[in-house]
């Protein structure tokens, strides 16, 4: 890998308890993520992967520890509130908005940066138009960066599973967003999609300089693009470091890399 | 080759947002407006001017107004008859109280008070969700109308329980009342709709219109890309409330002349509404207008054709339209959840590649 540029811990998670009733799901658990960093979060399905995303952007409300992002802690933030701050996400199981086109499910990931009043919007001139039209143009950027210009009018509700993945990333990117969480953007994906995918990844990473947060089953792929690595089990933290060292740590190797997995 | 896209190209994202991006639409649109400002009112006699067209247009604005509410933000509502009678019931209070203000203003105002009932009706929405939303709004329908049924204020104590619309003027000619001029009725309820069926058009593809559809169609994704379901559903439930408020206004006012709350705006009113926009399209502007012009028509065409031509009994008709209709509803929400609009859509598209469908 070329020379990264990593910067500040731009997020940091610290003693993070979630429970579901008597369920533990995120057992104390303390990481930071810098700047400009790719961030894997591996670990055996059930293992509290999502829910620390959930955690992160202000969906879940863990009942202990709290979250530092650009220098303001909170134990829980509203999920609109980790929007305007900049983390935006994608889901493990695709939340697109099914009935709309490519390019209005790209709109709406920017509609932070949209400001003007129905009263404008009911008339459709003056700032609601340039508005829409500013906004139509940095949209248009990502449908160009991911290569998706066939299908911007088509709802995506019918697009095949790798192009709505993409799509959703798509959206997630319209927010222009400082921290992108990705919850297996790879999954269910052939290889060559996975092979397009990372390379996404990797250009939003060095292009736009965006930190990015990434659970991932495949290993090849985790080991390639990781800068550090977190390792969860049952609620548990087993592992915290550079993907080298991951994979020769024996805690590892027992609960999850040496146990087959789907 | 009539109807194609091939060879129009564009340039800029500017003529890509337009309304209407292919050339013929807007040549479809213009002809529309032609036609029903400057060859209908000429064709028509003032029979089907008020059996046909004036229904056809202010029920669409009701459509319309629902399907905002239902089709584009997700969030079922029972309660268009009712919303439909703090409109017509608005404007009553307000063409005794206040006529000096004129009749366009008085509409729209109607409208804003209909807004604000809708609005706070739509409180529950923000905690409950589909079947239960909906029996909310019909505990709405049935309050509001026993409201206006109960406390005489509403209807300024008439014995009768019935408002009637006092005789008011736009540009000269009189509009409501008996003596009301059916042409220019029929001009006023048709700029009225054009306008806020524009209106509705442009709000529904620029930021708002999107977060409502967010909201239907993934509202947990919607929230965490930072659209607020409470603007976004209260907002819906504003606007919506406003068309079906000025609609309610334009049926007592211009159409009905008099009303009774238990019988111009009952229940059935609301499944009508909704009726039109799961026929019309659900989330479609154009939809609201197709659903609108098929319950409005369909019956006096049966009865036509059947009581009138066949001579059929009329109750059978009557039935025979509770069928029909019935079916199509079925039909709909089964095979074409996006109504007669998405078979328009579908037709053009045919049309537009035709005679090379690749
Ligand atoms: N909203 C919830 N309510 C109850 N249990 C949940 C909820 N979300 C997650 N869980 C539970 O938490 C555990 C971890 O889930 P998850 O974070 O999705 O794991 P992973 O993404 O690592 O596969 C699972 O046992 C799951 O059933
Ligand atoms: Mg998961």
């Amino acid at each position: 890998m070329t020379e990264r540029n990593i910067g500040d811990v731009i997020l940091k998670v610290d003693n993070i308890s979630l429970s579901f009733g008597v369920m533990k799901v995120l057992d104390d658990i303390s990481f930071d993520i810098r700047q400009g960093e790719i961030r894997s979060i591996i670990g055996p399905n059930g293992a509290g992967k999502s829910s620390m995303l959930n955690v992160i952007n202000g969906f879940y409300h863990p009942q202990q520890g709290s979250i530092t992002f650009k220098g303001a802690t909170r134990r829980q933030m509203a999920p609109q509130v980790a929007a305007s701050q900049g983390i935006a996400r994608t889901f493990q199981n695709i939340a697109l908005f099914k009935g709309m086109s490519t390019l209005d499910n790209i709109m709406t990931g920017r509609n932070l940066k949209m400001k003007t009043n129905l009263f404008w919007q009911a008339l459709h001139i003056g700032p609601a138009r340039t508005e829409e039209l500013e906004n139509r143009e940095a949209a248009e950027k990502i449908i160009d960066f991911l290569d998706i210009q066939a299908i911007r009018k088509k709802p995506v509700g019918k697009l095949p599973y790798g192009l709505q993945k993409r799509v959703e990333l798509g959206r997630a990117l319209a927010a222009e967003p400082e921290l992108l969480l990705l919850d297996e953007p790879m999954a269910g994906m052939n290889s060559e999609e996975k092979e397009d995918m990372c390379r996404f990844i990797l250009d939003v990473n060095s292009e736009f300089g965006t930190t990015i947060a990434l659970i991932e089953h495949d290993m090849g792929v985790v080991m390639d693009l990781s800068d550090r690595v977190l390792v969860l089990d049952y609620g548990k933290q087993l592992a915290d470091d550079i993907p080298d060292k991951v994979r020769s740590n024996q805690d590892v190797i027992d609960a999850y890399l040496g146990v087959p997995h789907e | 080759m009539i109807y194609r896209e091939t060879g129009q190209f564009k340039a800029n994202y500017q003529d890509d947002q337009a309304l209407f991006p292919i050339e013929q639409d807007r040549y479809v649109i213009f002809g529309i407006l032609f036609l029903v400002f400057g060859v209908v009112p000429y064709l028509m006699n003032e029979y089907w001017l008020n059996a046909i067209l004036l229904p056809f247009l202010i029920y669409s604005l009701a459509a319309l107004g629902l399907n905002i509410l239902t089709g584009y933000c997700g969030q079922l509502s029972l309660g268009t008859g009712a919303f439909m009678a703090v409109g017509a019931f608005s404007i009553y209070k307000l063409m005794v109280a206040v006529p000096d203000l004129g009749f366009i203003p008085l509409v729209v105002l109607s409208g804003l008070i209909t807004a604000a009932v809708g609005t706070l009706f739509g409180l529950p929405s923000l905690r409950i969700k589909g079947f239960y939303l909906a029996v909310a709004t019909l505990a709405a329908q049935f309050f509001l109308i026993w409201l206006f049924n109960k406390v005489g204020w509403f209807y300024n104590y008439s014995a009768s329980g019935m408002i009637n619309s006092p005789p008011m003027t736009v540009f000269g000619f009189t509009i409501t009342g008996p003596e009301g001029n059916m042409t220019a009725k029929y001009y006023l309820v048709a700029a009225i709709v054009a306008v806020f069926a524009l209106a509705a058009k442009n709000i529904a593809r620029g930021r708002i219109g999107r977060n409502w559809m967010a909201i239907r169609d993934m509202d947990i994704a919607a929230e965490l890309i930072g659209v607020r379901p409470l603007i976004a559903k209260l907002s819906a439930f504003a606007v919506s409330s406003f068309y079906v408020g000025m609609a309610g206004a334009l049926y007592f006012a211009v159409w009905l002349g008099s009303a009774e709350a238990t019988e111009a705006f009952d229940i059935n009113q609301s499944f009508l509404v909704l009726f039109m926009i799961i026929i019309g399209g659900l989330g479609s502007v154009l939809g609201s207008f197709l659903g609108a012009a098929f319950l409005v028509i369909l019956p006096i065409m049966l009865k036509n054709i059947l009581v009138d031509g066949l001579g059929t009994d009329s109750a059978l008709a009557t039935h025979l339209e509770f069928i029909i209709v019935g079916v199509l509803i079925i039909g709909f929400l089964i095979v074409e959840p996006h109504g007669l609009a998405r078979l328009w859509r579908i037709a053009k598209e045919k049309l537009r590649l035709w005679p090379f469908p690749y």
